[in-house]
């Protein structure tokens, strides 16, 4: 070490430059994997995406609905977290087409995701924030809706109307 | 007094803070002269994002960031005396900081402040206003009522309209496939830690910046930049007649930000924070969800606009003018600075500042929404309680033809006020239109019986300017 005290002497300049090399790039690439060991899981958590399996929700007695009738239904997301509270909740617009037949209807409007409202004596769903109307059917009669209302699958079982989960439709 | 100044020698010697700080608080600033006033917006935003700072970390002290609990944190902050200041004085806040920002962008771009050398200076601020409106959203979405938890819905529909990564983004926004337990966490965490940190790192960057490259001089129309000549003629001006920013100009900062702290916390106090709406529960499915005041114009827009536009107004807009903001300082990077010699830049400002102001009010009116909440047509309205007329105006509220039609001041205006329709159109006509619909009207062929239909014409016919004889009804000449 002694010997080579003058640094800056130039007959010492490339093996100098060559350690200097050396400990610049280690200290860039220690730096750069010690980074992404904290990044890479941290933005894994932040932008992984908690899927929920799809799974048929009672939301009550076959007894319960009238045919012909629109009523709001309300049912559990598939698996809530604990905090969820009220949030956990998902509604739909479910109608008794016939004995043995219903559709289920998505509330968010395919405008921007307003709820929409069944007006009963209109047979009209209504969305209050752009004015978008669907028919009884879930087309679109009028306003800024590009698409129809979404539609849950329904079934009954057991003397149960059931209605399948599904993730908010997007697009 | 003494012991006093001799602790601080003391701290002083062990830290060097005035050898830091002393030139930063020195450093020379051009005579303003008229314009002085001017340049104290951007310590003026800076204070009020200090407020939130502030009282949004004592907020925070009583917050619960649980979607099922959030709700019930927010009424306990808001029915504690203090609580209410403090949340009233977070929200005036956010307001004076968005005014601010915005004053401060337009004041910049009026004197072109974001030529050579100051690029940067003008590309971190367009970071910070971009930071400020992802602060604005997340935050009275953490109010976490009804409107908030739509505000998330209605955000994530308006990312699925981004082509390809769209669905993504939307149950990003989410996050995961529906409203839960995780979506409001990462609202939390995005307007608590993420968000602020990011605008902590850039407002120090912005300051740096701001001293570095010397505040800019009051543009004159005979001095235009070149950029090869800028810096040492800037030199030169601030040692001919350069004045130490504290206190000669800084002052004039003290004493805005204290108007805008004293505004902020009156108001607070005076007016009190917005109310709570209903709890943030799906059942609930009488909501009308609404913005807060700054985002009403860009509601009102997204009403107002065709169809077939509507992807690239809510994806393509907001991009391009973002890539305007960014490509401004490299494409007018030297010359003229005066407003006078660039008289667009006052209209692209009007323009701008019109269109917020005129569609702020056109949202709150909100034409577009149907009138829910219409009552029945009281008697005295319709004229009769009995017979066809009467059935008509029944029908024409059951059908929800009130919501978007008026009739003597009651109902929607979404559609063509129909108090006079005696007057103006056909039975005939009204049959069609009621049979066809239009774009924003449904088509009820199907939808209504024959008695229906004669009932709402002897109702729709009997509306006059001058009102026939009373007891005749339903006759109709």
């Amino acid at each position: 070490m002694s010997e080579n005290s003058p640094s800056d002497a130039p007959t010492q300049s490339r093996p100098q430059l060559n350690r200097r090399k050396f400990l610049v790039r280690l200290s860039i690439a220690l730096s750069s994997i010690g980074a992404a060991l904290v990044a890479v899981p941290s933005a894994a958590f932040l932008l992984g995406l908690r899927k929920s399996p799809r799974i048929w929700r009672t939301v009550g007695k076959l007894d319960d609905f009238k045919v012909g009738e629109t009523v709001n239904v309300a049912f559990e997301d598939p698996s809530p977290l604990p905090w969820a509270g009220v949030t956990a909740q998902t509604t739909a617009w479910l109608r008794r087409v016939s004995d043995q037949e219903f559709i289920a209807f998505s509330t968010i409007c395919t405008h921007l995701g307003c709820p929409v409202r069944w007006l009963s004596t209109a047979d009209l769903f209504m969305c209050p924030c752009h004015g978008g109307v669907f028919y009884a059917d879930g087309d679109v009669a009028s306003g800024p809706p590009p698409k129809p209302l979404n539609r849950y699958p329904v079934r009954i079982s057991n003397n149960e109307v059931q209605i399948l989960t599904m993730p908010v439709p997007i697009a | 007094m003494r012991f006093l100044k001799r602790t601080w020698l003391w701290f002083d010697d062990l830290t060097g803070l005035s050898a830091m700080l002393g030139p930063l608080l020195d450093h020379p600033v051009p005579k303003a002269r008229k314009t002085a006033w001017f340049y104290v917006l951007g310590s003026a935003t800076l204070i009020a994002f200090l407020i939130q700072v502030v009282t949004g970390t004592a907020l925070a002290s009583g917050y619960v960031a649980s979607s099922g609990q959030a709700y019930s944190t927010l009424q306990f902050i808001s029915s504690a005396p203090i609580g209410r200041v403090i949340r009233g004085i977070h929200y005036f806040g956010a307001s004076a900081m968005i005014i601010l920002i915005g004053l401060h962008t337009i004041r910049v771009y009026l004197m072109a402040s974001y030529k050579y050398p100051r690029q940067m200076n003008w590309l971190s601020g367009v970071a910070l206003l971009l930071l400020t409106l992802a602060m604005l959203f997340t935050g009275q979405l953490l109010r976490w009522d009804q409107t908030g938890f739509w505000s998330v819905l209605i955000a994530a529909e308006q990312a699925g309209r981004v082509p390809f990564i769209g669905n993504w983004l939307g149950h990003f926004i989410l996050a995961g496939d529906t409203v839960g337990g995780a979506t409001l966490s990462r609202f939390f965490a995005a307007h608590v830690f993420f968000l602020p940190g990011l605008m902590f790192l850039i407002v120090g960057l912005h300051l740096y910046l701001v001293v570095h490259n010397g505040i800019s001089e009051p543009p004159s129309t005979k001095n235009p930049v070149d950029p090869k000549t800028y810096r040492p003629w800037f030199q030169a001006l601030l040692a001919r007649e350069g004045e130490p920013f504290w206190p000669y100009a800084a002052w004039r900062d003290v004493v805005f930000g204290f108007l805008v702290v004293a505004t902020v916390v009156g108001l607070a106090i005076l007016v009190g924070p917005p109310l709570l709406g209903k709890p943030p529960d799906p059942t609930i499915v009488e909501a009308t969800p609404r913005p807060e005041w700054y985002f009403l114009w860009y509601y009102a827009i997204l009403s107002i606009i065709p169809k077939w536009s509507e992807n690239w107004v809510m994806v393509w807009a907001p991009a391009a003018f973002g890539a305007a903001l960014v490509l401004l300082p490299f494409v007018a990077r030297k010359g003229q600075r005066s407003p006078i010699r660039r008289p667009w830049s006052f209209a692209v400002v009007g323009v701008i500042l019109f269109s917020i102001a005129y569609y702020g009010e056109v949202g709150k009116i909100a034409p577009w929404s149907p009138r829910m909440d219409a009552p029945p047509l009281p008697a005295t309205v319709v004229g009769a309680t009995s017979g066809p007329v009467a059935d008509g105006a029944r029908i024409f509220h059951d059908k929800g033809c009130e919501y978007c039609h008026k009739v003597a001041g009651y109902g929607g205006i979404r559609g063509p006020d129909l108090t006079y329709t005696g007057d103006t159109l056909t039975p005939a006509q009204i049959i069609t239109r009621i049979y066809s619909g239009a774009a924003n009207m449904p088509s009820y062929r199907g939808n209504i019986t024959p008695d229906q239909m004669s009932a709402l014409l002897a109702f729709l016919g009997s509306r006059h300017r001058q009102p026939i004889e009373p007891p005749v009804a339903s006759g109709q000449p």
